[in-house]
């Protein structure tokens, strides 16, 4: 058995950027088929062009249109394309210095081997079909033979935004103290941890205690009734939502434990939800368990009386 | 100014750690080692800072749950910076400078594996015009390489005597993840990863967290025989765009240098450089002397976790002042992509 429990996580989020009149007029070119330069506050030309210059601080003195075409200053082959570059085959990402432009581009040029690609070599862009006005519309190729002119703009607008969807793959791992937890809750358990130093229980178990800085040690298992201390009412709807509002979001503290739980509260219509209020676990099926939180489905009333404000007015 | 010192410093390095990307596992044992060191405890640290990403954890706010591991009821004094534990040591140097407090400690942490680390960096880019096409920090590197090579200020040589004496040095320094030097003709001979790179050439996936101890005047004398006194400590960072940048040269980490008071005298450097090559631009830029010894724990080509790959060169030079090694040393740090943000800070045994 490995020390730690793991799981593969998807972080994702789609940034909606506005671009500004520079970088607008870079990407409404590349919307258009055309790649624009800007010149800066000391004569030269920049393509993709900064908002301001990084030396004279100046914003650019006038937008150039280029011709396109350029030619290598570095290169490096890359053998183990990652998630999202432009092309999922290995290729090249050069530095480019278009004609007319004093400063390089970076971008890829589709080449089948490291062989067919050298600094000096005369490259031009290809453009893709539909053209969103972003750095993705166009790869750069050799520059030999005909090349195929840019299709019409699919839009006349100017840029005045783009979207960046960034999507980031983590295996993600517990702490050895957490590990624990949800291993005992595979087998119906509710394990705590006891900190060595100011004897408080925590559930689930920390890697360090936040009062002592240690790590919670002594096994403590728990009981799965307890009481609520605080709760939520949620009414809004938000994205990955799997129960219709309203419903209760609250903190148990579990008989035996001092650091609440968060989970839900159903059984119980909203308005009836309080402070106080004794619930028990409700577990899914044994045969649906697995390392998880949701093998309890929820919490339920037990119908005891509600308990004394003084049981967990330190647990607040 | 107030004089300020490194007291104390303690590091982890793992190639794959098993456990959380929080790292409070690993902080722990290192924060109980500073207390060692020090001979002090929690409430001698009148301010903690720390350097780490949720983009490298994959969770939102991991660096509150690495501060469990100080213990924080009673509050404490706290900051974080989203960099290298080495800018949250200057802002605890400034922090100690403001008389505010009289003692430090700054730490980072990072669990490098637990996603695709040359892809995640790729959000450090230019948002509009490169993050699109997830140019990796290998093949930017790559790209950083070649124009050096081509303009004839390095050649593969030079890169391949860098690894090798690096992994040779790195057979001394228990923490190292890669170690076991060769010859540079066998290392000339290993495949291509990214054309000029091999994979020798790039730091290793490194997951790990450091921490080191500062403290003003008699503060840092109580603790250690030999303080590593900070006569000079300065960053700088160059333009966002690559295109707009020499990238065989480093601007900001000459102006670091000069702004620390330059490198006359520094017998030992321990460079943060990530890729081989960049170590040769480093020691141009910061203008080191042909007889410093560079990197004798091995550098980042040895071990390289993210956030406290700069710290590490800090304690690393630091050492080598507490044990009488050396009478003047620097660390230097590193972030962002082909050297683009740069860190020197030059410590003396002498005030």
């Amino acid at each position: 058995m490995s020390r730690t429990l793991s799981a593969p996580v998807t972080v994702a989020f789609d940034y909606t950027r506005s671009v500004g009149p520079v970088l607008g007029r870079f990407l409404t070119g590349l919307r258009d088929g055309r790649l624009v330069g800007a010149r800066l506050a000391d004569g030269r030309v920049a393509c993709p062009p900064p908002e301001f210059d990084p030396v004279s601080h100046q914003a650019p003195t006038e937008f150039v249109d280029l011709a396109g075409t350029g030619t290598v200053t570095s290169w490096t082959w890359v053998s183990e394309p990652v998630a999202g570059q432009p092309f999922d085959r290995p290729f090249a990402f050069a530095l480019i210095t278009l004609d007319g432009a004093d400063t390089p581009l970076l971008h890829a040029v589709d080449v089948s081997s490291a062989d067919e690609i050298s600094t000096g070599m005369r490259v031009r862009p290809r453009w893709g079909a539909e053209r969103a006005g972003v750095i993705t519309d166009l790869v750069f190729e050799p520059d030999s033979g005909t090349a195929a002119p840019a299709s019409a703009p699919t839009g006349t607008d100017d840029v005045t935004g783009i979207i960046t969807p960034i999507s980031l793959d983590y295996t993600y791992a517990a702490s050895p103290e957490e590990s624990a937890f949800y291993r005992g809750l595979a087998e119906g358990r509710i394990l705590g941890q006891r900190c060595p130093k100011c004897q408080k229980v925590y559930v689930p178990p920390r890697p360090a205690c936040p009062t002592d800085g240690v790590p919670t040690s002594e096994e403590v298992e728990l009981s799965d009734t307890g009481t609520v201390t605080t709760f939520c009412i949620v009414n809004v709807p938000f994205l990955g939502q799997r129960i219709a509002p309203p419903y209760v979001s609250a903190y148990i503290l579990l008989d035996g434990a001092d650091i609440a739980l968060q989970h839900l509260i159903l059984d119980i219509p909203v308005e009836e939800i309080r402070m106080g209020l004794r619930v028990k676990a409700v577990w899914k099926p044994r045969e649906e368990w697995g390392t998880t939180i949701e093998n309890i489905s929820h919490f339920a009333p037990t119908g005891e009386p509600d308990a004394d404000y003084d049981t967990y007015k330190h647990h607040l | 100014m107030r004089d300020v010192a490194v007291v104390g410093f303690a590091q982890r390095q793992l190639q794959d750690y098993d456990g959380s990307p929080t790292c409070a596992e690993l902080l722990v044992p290192i924060f109980g080692e500073c207390y060692e060191q020090t001979g002090w405890t929690k409430k001698d640290i009148g301010f903690w800072c720390s350097g780490s990403s949720d983009y490298l954890a994959g969770r939102s706010f991991s660096f509150v749950s690495a501060i469990d591991a100080i213990g924080v009821l009673p509050p404490v004094n706290e900051s974080h910076v989203e960099m290298d534990a080495a800018w949250a040591l200057y802002e605890a140097w400034l922090k100690i400078q403001t008389g505010e407090v009289d003692t430090a400690l700054v730490f980072g942490f990072g669990k490098a594996s637990a996603g695709v680390l040359r892809r995640t960096l790729a959000l450090q880019l230019d948002p509009y015009t490169l993050t699109p096409l997830w140019p990796d920090t290998v093949s930017i590197a790559a790209l950083q390489a070649r124009l050096g090579i081509d303009a004839g200020e390095w050649d593969e040589a030079a890169m391949a005597d860098v690894v090798n004496r690096s992994l040779t040095d790195a057979e001394k320094n228990e923490y190292a993840v890669r170690a076991g030097g060769s010859s540079v003709e066998d290392l000339l001979a290993r495949p291509m990863f990214a054309d000029p790179l091999r994979k020798h050439d790039a730091a290793p996936v490194t997951d790990g967290a450091a921490a080191i101890v500062l403290a003003a005047g008699d503060r840092a004398r109580e603790v250690r025989e030999r303080p590593a006194w900070i006569t000079g400590l300065a960053h700088y960072t160059d333009a966002l765009h690559l295109g707009t940048r020499d990238l065989t040269r480093s601007e900001s980490a000459a102006r670091a240098a000069a702004a620390a008071g330059g490198t006359d005298g520094v017998q030992v450097a321990e460079l943060h450089a990530p890729f081989s090559h960049q170590e040769l631009i480093l020691r141009r830029e910061l203008g080191l002397a042909d007889d410093v010894r560079v990197n004798p724990s091995g550098g980042a080509l040895a071990g390289n976790p993210m956030f406290t790959g700069g710290a590490i060169r800090i304690g690393e030079a630091a050492r080598r002042i507490w044990d009488g090694t050396a009478d003047k040393v620097l660390g230097h740090a590193t972030s962002g992509p082909a050297l683009q943000q740069n860190l020197v800070c030059v410590m003396e045994g002498q005030n």
